[in-house]
């Protein structure tokens, strides 16, 4: 039993965080419809960047802010950059341009910084906590606390605020929220910033447990996705939901069957909802205007 | 008259394997060329389904990783005669796409990207973890594929370099010359067609997951036999083949050359191979350059590189 409840504590850590991810790839392919392979590249650059300004002597909350702001301002030019020059491009030239990004990412990331596993100390010491015969560490929480909190703050930014409203409505038509006077070329921006400083941050609460190293991201990005697809893409709360879900059952998966196949998981995930659900938990069905 | 583009193409790509070795300053340039050969029969598979079918595969370097470790492991542990391993490979590699293929090609958009990813990943695990099997990260030899010793015996002396040359040339022109024939098949347009609205090929009665499946299933077999004839020249092999950046080169190659062309495949592929052979330092800014390259050819030469080429010459008739 405290076994079970172990695999499962340790399945929401880490589901946390691919909730997270999740999240960030929802408000960009709400906002544009763009499928954003660079996700996973943000949350290396949260806990790099992070790590990196610590050993150079910078207070970590600092250097943690350091990093989501960095971040936020890359996720801002890979829009203007890459993603706005080519507006109106097929879908597949889109993929292919995240995914350049996001190997090119890697490949100055493994320049700047280096090849080296990166760490740095838990924001509240690393004593375990006990519940039940199981223990989990304080930075999971901070972690899980993390991604409640960006989804609550999302879910009252997007539900209170004029601005959020904005972003709703130029995904769900463009060509309207221009008309009714949205700028959407703002809007894209902002929803870049958001998702790649949601990344950075998941990549600043995960890394003092999993630690990072420039190619890190790839797997946060896969994960995100099956996380995504599982809840129904562009669904937020299904977001949230199948990253937890994802993380419990790459926890099982580690703890029963074994523990150097449990990225399998999100494959498997990712071929079931496929087969069977092809519009996830939440999602709703699509249909296509010709 | 005028060559059509299938017959230019084929004999462009005849006439450059054959006489290129006479340039071939040393031995060594004959391993170049059967590499880039390789890489380019990879790239032509990637050409049938991205540029074509227009689906994107992340994890195709799974297919190479399962064409290379047939040619390995059938060997060693059944006893089949490499040649038939090859072929063992591309049967493995097509029935896995076809498996995988199936549900997701239903479904329009960038889930193959993704699907295709985690089954990369996942294969490359499987040969890195397997040890008692595949002897894991540290690679494996594969044996000889033995031909080279009957041409001896029938008359044809060439050196080992010589007859990888030429063997993956033969396989590259019969790959080309298949893919040209699919193109212009009437499976061929139907791809075409679909590529351009599937909406509109829908509606005209074609099976758009039917078509989007063949040319997944095709373009895995190119890859595995990319990775066996890799697997068979080198006589070793690591599961770095099926990793996550081979199958990155391969969709670069392929669009830095053009994607939707067999002449742009072989191109992208040539430059690509040929680039860290040059340049000693680009195995540090591989990741670097391979993103670049991706990014700044779909803003500015959609098309890729050797078709932009041809329209300048040939006007805008194409």
């Amino acid at each position: 039993m405290s076994e079970l409840l172990q695999f499962l504590l340790s399945g929401v850590t880490v589901g946390a965080v691919y909730a997270l991810v999740a999240l960030g790839f929802t408000i960009i392919y709400n906002a544009s419809d763009v499928v954003n392979f660079a996700q996973g590249e943000f949350v290396m650059l949260g806990g790099m960047i992070t790590a990196v300004a610590y050993t150079a002597g910078a207070p970590l909350p600092l250097a943690a802010l350091a990093a989501v702001v960095v971040t936020a301002a890359l996720g801002v030019a890979m829009n203007k950059l890459a993603i706005e020059p080519a507006r109106g491009a097929p879908v597949v030239s889109l993929v292919i341009i995240t995914i350049g990004v996001s190997i090119f990412i890697r490949g100055a990331a493994q320049l700047v910084f280096d090849k080296q596993i990166h760490s740095f100390p838990a924001f509240s010491g690393d004593d375990p906590i006990r519940i039940l015969g199981a223990t989990i560490l304080p930075q999971s929480l901070w972690v899980i606390g993390g991604a409640v909190a960006v989804f609550i703050g999302l879910w009252l930014f997007f539900t209170r605020t004029l601005l959020g409203r904005a972003v709703l409505a130029t995904s769900n038509n463009r060509l309207a929220a221009q008309l009714v006077g949205i700028n959407t070329p703002f809007v894209m921006t902002l929803s870049f910033a958001l998702s790649a400083g949601i990344g950075a941050l998941a990549g600043v609460l995960v890394t003092p447990i999993t630690l990072t190293s420039y190619d890190v991201g790839l797997a946060f990005a896969l994960k995100g996705f099956a996380a995504a697809m599982l809840g129904g893409m562009g669904n937020p709360k299904g977001a949230l939901v199948g990253g937890f879900l994802l993380g419990v059952l790459e926890g099982l998966t580690a703890g029963y069957i074994s523990s150097q196949y449990k990225d399998a998981a999100a494959f498997i995930v990712i071929l079931g909802v496929l087969f069977f659900l092809p519009q996830g938990l939440f999602g709703r069905k699509s249909t296509h205007r010709v | 008259m005028r060559l059509t583009t299938k017959s230019a193409t084929l004999l462009a790509l005849v006439i450059l394997i054959a006489l290129s070795p006479v340039f071939f300053p040393s031995g060594f340039y004959y391993r170049v060329g059967a590499l880039i050969f390789v890489n380019a029969l990879a790239v032509t598979g990637i050409v049938i389904l991205t540029g074509w079918a227009g689906q994107i595969s992340l994890g195709h370097a799974g297919f190479a990783g399962i064409g290379a470790y047939a040619c390995a492991l059938a060997p060693i542990h059944w006893g089949i005669h490499p040649a038939l391993a090859v072929l063992l490979g591309a049967v493995v590699s097509a029935v896995l796409a076809w498996l995988v293929g199936r549900p997701i090609l239903r479904l329009k958009g960038y889930y193959l990207a993704v699907a295709s990813l985690g089954m990369g990943i996942l294969i490359s695990m499987v040969l890195n973890n397997e040890r008692a099997l595949t002897r894991g990260p540290d690679g494996i030899d594969v044996p000889e594929l033995g031909l080279r010793g009957v041409l001896k015996t029938a008359g044809l002396d060439l050196s080992n370099g010589q007859f990888w040359y030429f063997f993956c040339g033969i396989v590259l022109i019969l790959g080309t010359w298949l893919a040209l024939n699919l193109r212009d098949s009437a499976t061929g347009r139907a791809l075409r067609a679909l590529h351009g609205s599937e909406v509109a090929a829908k509606t005209v009665g074609m099976d758009v997951t039917k078509l989007k499946l063949q040319a997944f299933v095709i373009s895995a077999v190119y890859a595995s036999i990319s990775g066996s004839l890799l697997a068979l020249q080198n006589k070793f092999i690591t599961p770095d083949v099926a990793g996550f950046m081979h199958s990155v080169e391969m969709v670069t190659m392929a669009v830095l050359g053009g994607v939707s062309s067999v002449a742009g495949a072989i191109f992208g592929a040539a430059v690509l191979t040929l680039l860290p052979q040059v340049l000693t330092v680009f195995a540090e800014y591989e990741q670097l350059v391979l993103g670049a390259i991706m990014v700044l050819v779909m803003i500015f030469l959609r098309e890729g590189v050797v078709p932009s080429i041809l329209r300048k010459f040939r006007g805008r008739d194409e």
